[in-house]
């Protein structure tokens, strides 16, 4: 190398470089930097508006009256979507498993009671035939859900695993442990009204909600008789069930692309979406049964021209308290962020089932109580007692157990030693 | 109609434990299990013990066979066996033996019934309660009365087989592994 260093073709820095030259530059440095940050975030909004003018997109908002069309064009362009079954899917299996999370979703809500006058027993009287307000009232009663939503694992799970990919089935497994975790402290939850109900038809559980409340004015439901615990672990439990936010590690997309359904497309993902939704609904009418009073309520208008519509307000009463839960469940979604895994097992075996348990033992101790004559107080003030020492301890326990993990780690030769023999 | 029923479930139970053992794929093979439990539920209902049919879908075909389809997808194991070996020796021709056995005792039952064709028999015997209780009812009385012990041994047992779960898929760590080589 021979001649001048030339840095550029700036002839600022032509000459001797003093601190005026070196400030120069530096804010040229700045503001190249600055407007480039600035002009991305101007850019982002830029494109986003434009495209948002030049699609002319039709969303829930405008598409019909209220946007009450989206969901039929959803389903339009979904038909006309080409139906791929991978290559390498085990084919059958591939094809029934979106109908194994169809049957069940609709197979629950036979049990739900939509409507009939329960001040006066329920019953309504058609064309002379007395009968209730719901598909079936079979004796297992609530039994039915809970085979129902064990039921439906196998559609999620078998979807995962016959695409025959890696993701899905990743996905799968996680969708099945998490249900399969939840569904105990469900059951739980459930076994307390089963309790208080003294039986397992969701007709008598409407009945006995529908029965005189407290001061006149507070309705019997359950939500109050059972202490507001088990359903807030209903409530839970069931979202977790539902695969819904903040539950959907099911379908994480950072993580698992789509989850199991990641290789479905057209109508037979369309099923999967129903069945998602249908079972929304159904969770929502099951928790209305269980805990709200299911269509009990008030008498308003007993008659018009001479034809009783008594059993109609219970069917208004209703949808109105299945609207209003299923508003929260969107709420849910929209407010809370997703659980990471070990939190959402943490919760659901360390927190929601021994509070589940406990609590319904505590429901029997009041009952066996109430059965023996013994003081009410009494009985609560011991039962809270064990509750304690029982929380106590497992609090100790798990406590315990994560500080062996963490010391194990800690150690460096606490590499898993190979057993092999 | 009930024996309309009967023939149908009779049918899927036979087809499906048919299938269990003929199918090459494990993930199948457990399908096939779960036609076989939801038929022996239907059974079940057609023998008014509501209870039994709901709890045999709920632990049988929710749990358990999910379970299985769980060891089954983490090991990989859901391709085609090869057939050709024999693990432990001599271990088909005893299958076979105790097949025959088992063949066997389920035919004297069936024939002993009252009813030839189907094997109908009482179940229970005196201990079924009469009078209008539920199937739940009469369950629960005999099972925390007459069979109390029965319960709480079972409980504990499976508390046992939890513990020694979680033990056993406990890591052991290098020094509890020297500690145990120098004894």
């Amino acid at each position: 190398m021979s001649g001048t260093l030339v840095l550029a073709a700036d002839p600022m820095l032509a000459g001797d470089i003093g601190l005026v030259e070196v400030v120069l530059t530096l804010a040229k440095v700045v503001v190249a930097f600055a407007f480039l940050l600035v002009a991305v975030m101007l850019m982002i909004w830029f494109e986003r508006k434009l495209l948002g003018g030049m699609h002319q997109r039709f969303g829930p908002t405008i598409a019909g009256p209220f946007g009450i069309l989206q969901t039929l064009a959803d389903g339009t362009k979904l038909f006309f979507k080409e139906d791929l079954v991978p290559d390498r899917s085990d084919r059958f299996v591939f094809k029934l498993a979106p109908y194994l999370s169809l049957v069940p979703a609709f197979l629950a809500f036979a049990i739900v009671p939509l409507g009939g006058d329960f001040n006066n027993g329920g019953q309504v009287e058609w064309w002379g035939r007395t009968t209730y307000l719901q598909v079936a009232d079979p004796p297992i009663g609530i039994l039915l859900f809970l085979a129902m939503s064990s039921v439906a694992v196998y559609g999620v799970m078998l979807a995962g695993w016959s695409s025959g990919s890696k993701y899905p089935l990743l996905g799968s497994v996680r969708a099945s442990a998490q249900m399969v975790s939840y569904e105990a402290a469900l059951g739980l939850a459930v076994a307390s009204i089963v309790l208080v109900t003294g039986g397992l038809s969701t007709h008598d559980m409407v009945a006995v909600q529908a029965a005189e409340g407290y001061f006149g004015i507070i309705p019997r439901w359950n939500v109050i008789v059972t202490g507001l615990v088990p359903f807030i672990v209903f409530m839970i439990a069931g979202t977790a069930e539902l695969n819904r936010p903040p539950f959907d590690l099911v379908e994480a997309e950072q993580e698992l692309v789509g989850g199991f359904h990641t290789e479905y497309s057209s109508i037979r993902f369309a099923l999967f979406f129903l069945a998602e939704f249908m079972n929304t609904i159904t969770m929502s009418a099951i928790i209305v049964t269980l805990f709200f009073g299911g269509p009990a309520g008030p008498v308003l208008v007993s008659e018009v021209g001479g034809v009783g519509i008594a059993w109609a307000w219970g069917v208004v009463w209703f949808f109105l308290k299945l609207f209003v839960l299923l508003f929260c469940f969107v709420w849910m979604r929209a407010t809370l962020p997703r659980f990471r895994y070990d939190q959402l097992m943490d919760l659901g075996w360390k927190a929601l089932i021994p509070v589940a348990l406990g609590w319904f033992l505590f429901l029997t101790a009041l009952d066996v109580g109430r059965d023996r004559g013994w003081s009410e107080a009494a009985v609560t003030i011991v039962s809270l007692l064990v509750f304690a020492g029982a929380a106590s301890l497992l609090v100790r326990a798990v406590r315990s157990g994560r500080r062996s993990r963490d010391l194990e780690a800690a150690r460096p030769e606490a590499d898993p030693v190979e057993e092999r023999s | 109609m009930a024996e309309a029923v009967f023939a149908v479930s009779a049918v899927l139970i036979l087809a499906g434990a048919i299938g269990v053992v003929a199918s090459r794929n494990p993930v199948h093979a457990a399908l096939f299990l779960v036609q076989t439990l939801v038929g022996v539920a239907v059974l079940f209902v057609l023998n008014d013990a509501h209870f039994l049919a709901a709890v045999q879908v709920v632990v049988y075909a929710g749990a358990i066979v999910i379970l299985f389809l769980f060891v089954i997808m983490l090991l990989g194991v859901d391709k085609a066996e090869e057939l050709r070996i024999e693990p432990i020796f001599g271990q088909r021709p005893l299958a076979a033996v105790v097949g025959a056995a088992l063949a066997a005792v389920l035919g004297t039952v069936v024939i002993t019934g009252t009813d030839v064709l189907t094997g109908l028999r009482r179940a229970g015997g005196d201990r079924a309660l009469d009078g209008d209780a539920t199937d739940i009812e009469r369950m629960g009385r005999v099972l925390f009365s007459d069979f109390a012990f029965a319960v709480e041994i079972t409980a504990a047992l499976l508390t046992v087989a939890v513990v020694g779960a979680v033990v056993l898929t406990r890591r052991a760590s290098r020094s509890d592994v020297a500690a145990s080589g120098d004894a």
